[in-house]
C-alpha cells in the first residue's frame, strides 16, 4: 500500500529536475560586461546590425569577447576579466560615440550570469537581486497632480477669454479660483449665451451656473474624466522624460516605473554618485520655436565664422548646420500636447501639436507674417540646443493646432511626438523615498543571508538526522528539494530578492520542518500504538495531512496580507514567504512520501523502520 | 532518541485559571509599556533621513556631533552602530526644508571634518507622507490577518477554536509589542513583518492542538471536555516542542550572521516562538474550554456549522 503509481513517481522526478534545472544559473556566477542600448528616444536599436557592429570593433581592438547576446533593446558583450572589460567598453564607446558629447548610445557596465547559453535559452535566469544585495539607489517619486490640473486651468482660462472675445460676449472678468474657473457676467442673458458657446466648443469642462450679489457667474471645473486623462497624461509624459535623462547616465539596468496613481520608482543599481543621479533627475529640459534665417548665402557665411547678428548656428538631428534667429517665438509651455498621426488630404505621417491660447494667437500671427519661410523646432537641455525639425509655412495657422508633415516615416512621426513631449515635465515631482546602498554593503548583505540559511540549515538537518535517524534524512531531503524549488520558482518568476527576501527563506525553511515533524511524530504514534510498520507509516501520513494543510493555510493567509498591504522590504519578504508555504506542501508531501514508499514499498515482510526509538510506556 | 516519554495525559486544564492569570498579567505589562514608553519607530515611519557611513579608523562621535550642529542639523542623532568605524545618523523631516537633498549636504559636511575620511554605506529617506501610509497598511494587514483567519477557522473548525485561537495569538503580538517598548527596540517594516508572521504561525501551532481536539472528541467517548483538552495537548506537545525548536534554530542562525539588518528582525521572531509556545497550547485551549466546547458540536457538524455563520 506504501506504493505509488508510476506517474506521481514520474511528476515528482520531474518537478524536481525543472527545479534542478533553473536553480542551476545561481551558481554560475556573474561575468563582467559591456551593454549598449539606444540612448535616444528617436533611435532603434537593430539588434542584428548593432551586434555586428560590437563585433568589429571588438575585432579591431583586438579584444576577446565570450559571448555576443542581444535581446530587443540592447546588446551586451561578455568578458573574461574586468580589465578586459573596461578596455572593451572605451572601444565600444570610441565606435559607437564619435561625438562623446552627444553620445547616441548608452555603454554601461553590466554584469552578465555566466550560464551557458542553453540554460539562457529556455528562460532560466539567475535571481534577480534587489538593490540592497547589489548596492544602487532606489527613489520614489510624487508626482504633482494638483500642479498638472492647475497648469491646465491655467490654459483654459486663457482659452476662454479668446473664445468668449472670438464669439462677442461680453463678460467682467476671467479668474482662476483654486481649482476652478470663474467667470462672471453683468446680465443673465450673456451668462447664457456664454454657457450654449462653452459647452459647443469643449466637453471637458462642467458648469455650474450661480449669482454672487448682483454679479451672475459660470463656475468651471474640470469634469472627472478629464482630470482623469490630464493626471494619466503627465505621469506618462514625466516617465518617458525620466527614461531619456536616465538614459544619461549609463545604467545598464534601470527600472523606471507607475506605483499608484501618482508616483514613479526609479532604481538605478550600481549607481553610487547620488548627487549627479538626483541632479540629472531634477533637470528640466525646454522646447523653443525660433525662425529660420534662409538669406542666400548667410549659412555658408556663418560657417566661415562670420554669423549675422542675432542668429546662431544650430545642428539637426542628421548632424546638418541652421542658421536660427535669437528671437524665440514661443516656448514649450504653450505646448500642451503632441501626437503622432497622419494628414488629413495626403495621408502623409505627420505630428498633431496642440498650443494653448496665448500661443496660438502667437502662432496665428507668426505664421501669416512669414509664409514660405522656415521656422525651426528646438529642444534645449543642458544649455545644448538641437533642431528636431524645421518645416516650411505653408499659411497663416490659427486655432492653436499645428501639424509637422513631410518627409517623414510614421515611425519618425511617433518619435517625434515623443520628444516635443518628452523635452520638459508634465507635473512637477519630488523625491518622496530615497534609498541607497553602497556596494561592499550590498555584498555583505549577500554573505550574511546566505550564512543565515546554511548554518541554520545544517543545524536542523543534524538534530533531524540525530531524531528521527533515516526518516529525519528523508525530512531534511524533503527540506532540501524545498529550498531547491523555491530557488527555482524565484529565477523563473524573476522575483525581486532582497534580503528580508533571503530572510523569508530561512524562515520559511524552518517552519515547514514543521509537516515533517508532524508526520514523523504520527508515524512514532501509530507504532506506538501498535500498528505494524506499513500501516503506521500509511496512517501517518494521512492523518498528519488534515493538519499541515490547515496549518499552512492559516499561514499562507497572513502571508497575503503581507502581499497586499506591504511595500518596500515588506513585500519583498511576503513574496518569498507565499512562494515558501507552497513549495513546502509539495516537497513535506509528496516528496517525502515519494522518499519514504522508495525505501520502504516493497518490503513485505518489515518489523522496524528506522525512525529513533519508538518509547512505549509500558517498557 | 525520543525526548517525551509521557505516561498519562498532563492535567493541563486543572490549572487553567493560573495560566490566564499569568497572561492577563503579561499582556496588561505589555500594554502598560507600549503606553507609556510607546514604540521606538524606524524612520519608515516617522519620516525622516538615516544615514550609515563608516570609517577606516574610529571618528569622534562628539566632533560630528558638533560639526552638524553648526550647519544647522542640532537634532542629529550620531550613534556607533555595529563596531565603533561604523556610525549611524539620524535626522527628523522639518517644515520648509528641502527634505531630498539633506543626505548630500550631511556628506559634505562630515568631508570638513579633519581625520579619517566618511564612506557612504547607506542612505534612507522617507517623506513624511510615506510614513503614514505605512502606519495604516500596517494596520490594515493586521486586520486582513485576523478578520482572514478566524473566518478560516471558523470553516474548518467552530467558531469557539477561531475566537480563542485570535485572541490568544494576539496576545502574542501585543507581548511583542510590548517587548519592543520596554526595551526601546527600534520597530521597523521587517519587524513588523515578523510580527505578522508570528501571527500565522502561532496560529498554525494552535490549529494542530485543535485537531487532535476535533479528532479525540470522534473517536473517544466518554471523557470530559478537560480530559480531551488535556489529551490533545499532551499528544501533541512532542512535536510542538520539536517544531519549535526547529524553527528556533533557524531564527537563531539569523540572529547570529544576519547582522544588524536582520537582528530585529529575528528578535521580534524569537520573542514570538517562545510566547507562540506558550499562548497556543495555555492560552488557546482554555479559551475554548470557558467558551463552552463540548462533544455535540462534533456530533452534529451540520448543524453547528449553521450556527457558525450566525
Amino acid at each position: 500500500m506504501n506504493r505509488y503509481p508510476l506517474w506521481k513517481n514520474l511528476l515528482i522526478g520531474l518537478v524536481l529536475l525543472w527545479g534542478l534545472i533553473y536553480t542551476l544559473p545561481n551558481f554560475y556566477g556573474e561575468v563582467p560586461a559591456v551593454q549598449v542600448s539606444s540612448g535616444k528616444a528617436t533611435l532603434k536599436l537593430d539588434a542584428g546590425t548593432t551586434q555586428k557592429r560590437v563585433d568589429e570593433i571588438l575585432a579591431a581592438a583586438g579584444i576577446q569577447h565570450d559571448g555576443l547576446f542581444s535581446d530587443f533593446n540592447s546588446v551586451r558583450a561578455r568578458f573574461r576579466d574586468t580589465d578586459t572589460q573596461l578596455k572593451a567598453k572605451d572601444a565600444i564607446e570610441k565606435g559607437f560615440n564619435p561625438d562623446a558629447a552627444d553620445p547616441s548610445y548608452v555603454v554601461a557596465l553590466n554584469l552578465l550570469s555566466a550560464s551557458p547559453q542553453w540554460l539562457t535559452s529556455i528562460g532560466a535566469l539567475p535571481m534577480y537581486l534587489g538593490l540592497d544585495l547589489r548596492g544602487g539607489v532606489h527613489f520614489l517619486l510624487q508626482v504633482d497632480m494638483k500642479g498638472a490640473v492647475t497648469k491646465r486651468l491655467d490654459s483654459t482660462t486663457g482659452d476662454l477669454r479668446t473664445l468668449l472675445r472670438d464669439k462677442n460676449v461680453r463678460h467682467a472678468g476671467i479668474t482662476r479660483e483654486g481649482q476652478t474657473v470663474v467667470i462672471k457676467f453683468r446680465d443673465a442673458e450673456a451668462q447664457s449665451r456664454a454657457r450654449a458657446v462653452i459647452t459647443a466648443s469643449s466637453n471637458d469642462l462642467q458648469l455650474t451656473e450661480g449669482q454672487d450679489g448682483a454679479d451672475f457667474k459660470i463656475t468651471a471645473t474640470l469634469n472627472p474624466l478629464a482630470q482623469k486623462s490630464i493626471q494619466e497624461f503627465a505621469l506618462k509624459q514625466n516617465i518617458t522624460t525620466l527614461h531619456n535623462r536616465i538614459n544619461e547616465l549609463g545604467v545598464a539596468e534601470p527600472v523606471i516605473q507607475q506605483q499608484g496613481i501618482d508616483r514613479i520608482v526609479v532604481q538605478l543599481p550600481g549607481v553610487q554618485d547620488v548627487a549627479k543621479a538626483k541632479d540629472i533627475l531634477g533637470r528640466t529640459a525646454t522646447l523653443e520655436i525660433r525662425m529660420v534665417e534662409d538669406a542666400p548665402g548667410a549659412l555658408e557665411a556663418a560657417m566661415n565664422g562670420a554669423i549675422p547678428p542675432g542668429t546662431e548656428i544650430y545642428n539637426d538631428r542628421e548632424g546638418r548646420p541652421l542658421l536660427v534667429k535669437k528671437q524665440v517665438v514661443l516656448t514649450g509651455e504653450r505646448l500642451t500636447d503632441a501626437q503622432p498621426g497622419f494628414d488629413g488630404q495626403t495621408h502623409e505621417a505627420a505630428v498633431h501639436l496642440t498650443l494653448d491660447s496665448a500661443g496660438a494667437r502667437i502662432f496665428k500671427d507668426v505664421t501669416r507674417e512669414n509664409v514660405n519661410k522656415r521656422m525651426a523646432i528646438l529642444l534645449i537641455e543642458k544649455g545644448k540646443g538641437e533642431v528636431v525639425t524645421a518645416p516650411v509655412i505653408r499659411g497663416e495657422i490659427g486655432g492653436g493646432r499645428v501639424q509637422i508633415s513631410g518627409r517623414m516615416s510614421s515611425e519618425e512621426a511617433t518619435d517625434t511626438a515623443l520628444l516635443l513631449r518628452a523635452g520638459s515635465l508634465a507635473a512637477p515631482m519630488e523625491i518622496i523615498e530615497e534609498r541607497t546602498i553602497g556596494p561592499s554593503l550590498g555584498a555583505e548583505n549577500i554573505s550574511k543571508g546566505f550564512h543565515s540559511t546554511l548554518w541554520g540549515f545544517v543545524a536542523i538537518g543534524i538534530f533531524m538526522c540525530a531524531y528521527y535517524m533515516l526518516f529525519g534524512l528523508v525530512s531534511v531531503l524533503a527540506l532540501a528539494s524545498n529550498l531547491l524549488l523555491l530557488i527555482a520558482l524565484l529565477s523563473l518568476l524573476q522575483a525581486t530578492l532582497t534580503l528580508p527576501g533571503i530572510a523569508a527563506i530561512a524562515l520559511t525553511l524552518g517552519m515547514a520542518i514543521d509537516a515533517n515533524v508532524l508526520i514523523n511524530e504520527r508515524i512514532r504514534e501509530e507504532l506506538r500504538n501498535g500498528s505494524s510498520p506499513q500501516a503506521a507509516i500509511s496512517a501517518g501520513y494521512d492523518r498528519a495531512f488534515d493538519t499541515i494543510l490547515d496549518s499552512n493555510v492559516t499561514t499562507l493567509i497572513a502571508g497575503v496580507a503581507l502581499l497586499v498591504f506591504g511595500s518596500g522590504p515588506v513585500r519583498g519578504f511576503a513574496v518569498v514567504h507565499c512562494l515558501g508555504i507552497l513549495t513546502s506542501m509539495f516537497s513535506a508531501i509528496l516528496v517525502s512520501r515519494g522518499l519514504v514508499n522508495l525505501i520502504y514499498g516493497k518490503k513485505r515482510k518489515l518489523d522496524k523502520l528506522a525512525i529513533g526509538q519508538v518509547w512505549k510506556p509500558g517498557n | 532518541m525520543e525526548f517525551f516519554r509521557i505516561r498519562k495525559d498532563i492535567p493541563f486544564m486543572k490549572h487553567a485559571l493560573v495560566f490566564n492569570v499569568i497572561s492577563l498579567v503579561t499582556f496588561l505589562l505589555a500594554v502598560f509599556f507600549l503606553v507609556t514608553k510607546g514604540l521606538h519607530f524606524s524612520v519608515e515611519f516617522t519620516g525622516g533621513t538615516l544615514m550609515e557611513v563608516s570609517y577606516a579608523e574610529a571618528p569622534n562621535l562628539e566632533k560630528l556631533r558638533e560639526s552638524l550642529a553648526k550647519d544647522g542639523y542640532q537634532d542629529a542623532q550620531v550613534q556607533n552602530f555595529g563596531s565603533a568605524r561604523d556610525v549611524l545618523i539620524r535626522l527628523p523631516n522639518r517644515e520648509g526644508m528641502e527634505t531630498g537633498k539633506v543626505s548630500e549636504k550631511v556628506m559634505a559636511n562630515l568631508a570638513t571634518i579633519e581625520g579619517p575620511k566618511a564612506e557612504m554605506r547607506r542612505v534612507e529617506f522617507v517623506g513624511p507622507q510615506v510614513g503614514k501610509e505605512l502606519a495604516s497598511d500596517g494596520a490594515m494587514a493586521l486586520l486582513l490577518v485576523i478578520g482572514g483567519i478566524v473566518a478560516y477557522l471558523a470553516m474548518r473548525f467552530e467558531w469557539r477554536f477561531a475566537v480563542s485561537a485570535i485572541i490568544a495569538n494576539l496576545h502574542d503580538v501585543i507581548i511583542i509589542l510590548g517587548f519592543f517598548a520596554l526595551f526601546q527596540w527600534e520597530f521597523s517594516l521587517p519587524v513588523l513583518a515578523a510580527t505578522l508572521a508570528v501571527l500565522g504561525y502561532s496560529v498554525n501551532e494552535s490549529v494542530v492542538v485543535f485537531d487532535r481536539v476535533r479528532e479525540t472528541f470522534k473517536k473517544k467517548r466518554g471523557l470530559s471536555t478537560p480530559e480531551v483538552l488535556d489529551h490533545a495537548i499532551t499528544s501533541t506537545i512532542s512535536r510542538t516542542i520539536i517544531t519549535h525548536g526547529s524553527t528556533q534554530i533557524m531564527v537563531l542562525s539569523m540572529l547570529l550572521f544576519g547582522g544588524e539588518t536582520l537582528y530585529y528582525f529575528s528578535l521580534a521572531l524569537t520573542i514570538g516562538i517562545c510566547f507562540g509556545i506558550y499562548s497556543s497550547v495555555l492560552v488557546a485551549s482554555p479559551l475554548v474550554m470557558w467558551l463552552g466546547v463540548s462533544q455535540e458540536q462534533f456530533m452534529q457538524v451540520k448543524k453547528e456549522k449553521e450556527e457558525a455563520v450566525v
